[in-house]
């Protein structure tokens, strides 16, 4: 089945490229029954429900500790869950788990950016394999950071090594996209990048889950709230 | 990020090979220890050659353990503290390589030099010339087994930094390595057969490169779970 969604985003980004209108968005790339998570014995969030296709944008809303972060865990399989299924094209999570990460790019809330690194070993080292040197390139100059490229992360602010982590989105190959707090520390215009990135990514068929205390101007998203477990005392 | 098997180990081997000589702070701190105490050793004891031969295998081995504890704690504090633990954990391949790579890059910069700087450590307390080779025979293989055990410390005890627990925790798994160690160097000295020891150092090594890395990985996912 990874290979139906990749068929779609190749057919799509050929038909974007032959300047077509409606690509296919209606594969179902996401989807997740009844998903529910405890620590220590306590509910952290009413089961969660969706299906996210290809071409679209999910934006995961909820107050703080409504368990935003811990839901992305379990859809990149850090934690397990308590109940609930999460499918992949059709497929449950355990029957095509190598595939899946495979076609993931998970930005969480703390950046990984290695302090001892330079902005372009880092960003190497975040890429795929055969991420070529252009490519790297042209993604520190979309950021704004191609002239720190050796600079070390340990001297870049908080937002500049935000945009080192979401250079990642120009040279990654995933299908998918989870994006833990993508603006956080982010300034006005590392926020139209984001957009940018997102809206090409969703016209070339790609699928982006998100959280985010912020409305996306350039990006339309459909929206799911989150909801906490109030434990009455 | 590597996407392959080997690619994993030799990626996260080449990276924290490169953190630690960029960080060579924490790098220097260990040896320094295992430097410092061995040239204080012969001044507080009495420096007499028989009496310093006669505590250098058992020492030896004190101090290659405690320099390893020392430096192991940090292994995958900073990954969890930066957020590249994370990407670790959502490898679609098995996280036995990149762990194995990290735990190479340690040996690399802790355990190896330690070996290397053994000799001199020898001299210092008079051993023989012919207990060397056993020596760094002992500690090449005793260092990577402590670098491994450790790490499954140092994986248990996130996200704090291990301290008092990680000691607690893997001093019981040390001394079967601190006493085969040893007694690899004290069957040199002797003039016996120092090989029987130093077989079970290298059956020590291969049980725990296989064991060693399930049991990190089941507690790095135990650390993210809180």
């Amino acid at each position: 089945m990874p290979t139906a969604f990749s068929a779609v985003f190749w057919h799509n980004t050929v038909l974007i490229f032959l300047g077509s209108n409606s690509p296919l968005t209606t594969h179902t790339v996401l989807k997740v029954e009844s998903l529910a998570f405890e620590r220590n014995d306590a509910v952290l969030f009413q089961p969660v429900d969706f299906e996210l296709k290809a071409g679209e944008a999910l934006q995961i809303l909820g107050v703080n500790g409504s368990g935003k972060t811990t839901l992305f865990q379990l859809l990149t399989a850090i934690l397990p869950s308590s109940s609930g299924q999460i499918s992949y094209c059709g497929q449950p999570l355990s029957d095509c788990r190598y595939e899946y990460l495979s076609d993931v790019l998970f930005i969480g809330h703390q950046s990984g950016v290695k302090a001892a690194l330079t902005v372009e070993e880092n960003l190497r080292w975040m890429s795929p394999n055969n991420t070529s040197c252009e490519k790297i390139s042209a993604a520190l100059e979309a950021v704004g950071l191609s002239e720190y490229a050796q600079i070390h992360c340990a001297n870049l602010s908080a937002g500049q090594k935000r945009r080192v982590a979401l250079a990642r989105l120009m040279t990654a190959q995933a299908k998918l996209w989870l994006l833990d707090e993508p603006l956080t520390s982010l300034d006005k215009q590392g926020v139209e990048l984001v957009e940018r990135c997102m809206c090409q990514h969703l016209t070339q068929g790609g699928a982006i889950l998100f959280s985010s205390h912020q409305d996306l101007a350039q990006v339309t998203t459909r929206n799911y709230k989150l909801e906490p477990v109030v434990e009455v005392a | 990020m590597a996407n392959n098997l080997s690619g994993g180990f030799k990626a996260y081997l080449h990276r924290d090979l490169l953190i630690a000589l960029r960080d060579r702070g924490d790098l220097s701190k260990p040896l320094m220890f295992f430097l410092l105490v061995a040239v204080m050793v012969p001044l507080a004891i009495a420096p007499e050659a028989s009496k310093l031969s006669a505590i250098a295998p058992g020492l030896i081995w004190i101090l290659a353990l405690l320099a390893t504890l020392l430096s192991i704690e940090r292994l995958f504090s900073e990954d969890y503290a930066d957020g590249s633990l994370e990407q670790l954990l959502i490898s679609p391949n098995l996280l036995m390589m990149p762990i194995l790579g990290k735990i190479t890059a340690h040996w690399l910069v802790i355990g190896l030099p330690l070996t290397l700087l053994s000799p001199v450590i020898a001299i210092w307390f008079s051993l023989p010339i012919s207990a060397m080779v056993p020596m760094m025979l002992s500690l090449a293989l005793g260092t990577a087994v402590l670098s491994l055990i450790g790490a499954v410390g140092a994986a248990l005890t996130l996200p704090r930094q291990g301290g008092v627990l990680l000691a607690l925790l893997v001093m019981p798994l040390y001394m079967p390595v601190l006493i085969f160690g040893s007694a690899t160097i004290q069957a040199a000295v002797d003039g016996l057969n120092w090989l029987a020891p130093l077989a079970m150092l290298a059956a020590l090594l291969a049980v725990a490169i296989v064991l060693c890395p399930l049991a990190i990985s089941a507690g790095l996912r135990i650390a993210k779970n809180g």
